[in-house]
């Protein structure tokens, strides 16, 4: 009997691993199957038409703003912030509270995110449904992934380094600057790569702030639509799968080259002589 | 002067998030409780009102609640469970080169943008639902949970499995030692030591479900009715903040952040919940 049951228990393991490699292969096979007819060069890099495909060259660009603008706001802040939280504050209630709200940020959906943005940035603020609103709202969004990402690279800058360029009579700014940061950089490089694959990832947020315009930006105060609010609005307003499958192949190959440069990095990371 | 004027840079950047989560909450708060406030909405008939109509002044979000919870639940009936023996499945039986390519593959999954899933959804889900139960319409409560189930699946495998790896070896080679099978040590002896990452595991998982939006409207079909069975088109709360906010202005606009309370609520309560378990996984 306990036998029996070892060997349904053992079998539904190797069904439910199966089930789940299946199931996620066959959607991105099925993206992959769909877009990639649509994939040329003037798919990529040619202006939008709304007859035919188009091209998604604008989405591309509106895509590059938001990650520029987002990360060039919230790269110093977080890294500042776990610099304050690990090398600078006493633990005590001012702390907690800190990373309360920190981790609190990183279970609100995205909807809300937008919620926020819309009312704040787009109206309070008058930026209107815009590039810089929708990169400001992401701006909060990857703000915990960096700070957390950045105070774990920092706790595993050896201690002795510190001590050791203290010894040397350097003000602790100067340690800072010259000894802990450079060796924290490639903890804090896959902090910022893995913010870029959220940003990326983002939809509902940006759908409520930079409004769904499919042409070049202007500028950062133009409004405008990212490669994933393209993906989402070909296949509700016209059931263009194909294209929506296309879109979808640019996505995963960004987040594919990403995800190995974080590898890559972490790998060097290791390798580093402590 | 310098190192002190830095130290305060520092503590001002780290305050920003505090400063960011008071906001959000705030303004959130603020615009979706002055409908019952300031203009005399009751909040009892907005939470159990059946009726959405804001060209009528009626906004009732009963049936989106009910939408929303079935989704998650139901999402997590299917998610759960097989995302958490896959995750078993990789940690404790797989040979040693398999695992190492599913892992970052599932991995690499919980990163692709949660949009691509609804456009697999409404590709491929909702015809086959639509051919197989003869629906009219193949949008249904049944493709919502189908599509979150998935979503979740990377999520709860790669947060479970790295819990389970976590239990010492020693206590495997313990209950071994002791004479249980395998699978006996692995279901009485780690799945209960690695109990407080398998629920967080859960949890994410579940945030991750009730917070989707996206990906949600395209198979939902989005009709403002009360579910009754598991084809019926639904309205999940995060979809009608979505589908609405581009045009809605004055109260019907404030009764869409009220919506957003709501769904506020319910991750709130997800992430109390959460709090608690890993401060129990603590030592």
């Amino acid at each position: 009997m306990r036998k029996f049951k070892d060997h349904l228990l053992l079998g539904l393991l190797w069904a439910s691993a199966f089930l789940t490699v299946a199931v996620l292969v066959i959607i991105v096979g099925y993206i992959f199957y769909k877009g990639f007819r649509l994939i040329d060069f003037n798919f990529i890099f040619g202006d939008y038409s709304p007859v035919g495909h188009g091209g998604i060259w604008p989405m591309i660009v509106t895509t590059l703003y938001t990650i520029f603008i987002s990360l060039i706001i919230a790269t110093p802040i977080g890294i500042l912030a776990a610099v304050y939280l690990q090398e600078y504050a006493k633990q005590g209630r001012l702390v907690r509270l800190i990373r309360y709200a920190t981790e609190s940020l990183t279970g609100i959906p995205s909807i809300i995110y937008g919620l926020f943005g819309a009312v704040f940035f787009v109206t309070t603020l008058k930026f209107g449904m815009s590039i810089i609103a929708a990169s400001l709202t992401l701006t909060i969004i990857v703000l915990p992934v960096i700070i957390r990402t950045t105070e774990e690279a920092l706790k595993t800058v050896p201690l002795s380094y510190r001590e050791g360029s203290l010894a040397l009579g350097t003000t602790k700014l100067q340690t800072l600057y010259k000894v802990i940061l450079p060796s924290a950089m490639p903890g804090i490089l896959s902090g910022i790569i893995l913010s870029i694959g959220r940003i990326v990832g983002e939809s509902a947020a940006i759908f409520l702030t930079a409004g769904t315009v499919a042409a070049m930006p202007e500028g950062i105060f133009s409004s405008a639509r990212t490669l994933t609010v393209h993906s989402f609005l070909v296949t509700q307003e016209s059931g263009d799968i194909e294209l929506a499958a296309a879109v979808g192949i640019v996505l995963i190959v960004i987040i594919l080259i990403l995800n190995f440069s974080a590898t890559f990095i972490s790998k060097k990371l290791n390798k580093a002589d402590y | 002067m310098l190192e002190k004027l830095s130290a305060r840079i520092f503590l001002f950047c780290a305050l920003l998030s505090v400063v960011s989560l008071l906001l959000i909450v705030g303004f959130v708060f603020y615009k979706g409780s002055h409908p019952f406030v300031a203009e005399g909405y009751s909040f009892f008939d907005f939470i159990f009102g059946m009726d959405w109509v804001p060209s009528e002044d009626k906004f009732g979000i009963f049936p989106m609640i009910v939408a929303s919870l079935f989704a998650t639940i139901g999402a997590l009936i299917i998610g759960v469970p097989v995302g958490l023996f896959t995750a078993i499945f990789l940690a404790e039986i797989a040979p040693k080169r398999v695992a190492k390519i599913i892992s970052p593959a599932v991995q690499l999954l919980a990163g692709i943008p949660s949009v691509l899933y609804g456009v697999f959804g409404l590709a491929i889900i909702v015809p086959f639902l639509q051919n197989n139960l003869g629906l009219v319409k193949g949008q249904s409560l049944l493709a919502v949970i189908l599509v979150l189930a998935i979503m979740m699946l990377p999520t709860v495998v790669t947060v479970a499995e790295t819990a389970i790896r976590a239990v010492p070896k020693m206590y495997r080679e313990g209950s071994l030692a002791l004479g249980a099978s395998q699978i006996g040590t692995i279901f009485k002896v780690v799945v209960p030591a690695a109990k407080s990452g398998i629920m967080a595991a859960v949890v994410l998982g579940l945030g991750r479900a009730i917070g989707e939006t996206m990906a949600v409207i395209l198979v939902a079909g989005n009709s403002l009715i009360l579910p009754t069975s598991l084809t019926d088109s639904v309205r999940p709360l995060t979809t009608n903040i979505a589908l609405e906010m581009g045009y809605a202005f004055g109260t019907h606009q404030e009764m869409l952040f009220a919506t957003g309370i709501v769904l506020f609520s319910f991750i709130l309560l997800l992430n109390f919940v959460l709090a608690k378990i890993s401060s129990k996984g603590g030592n």
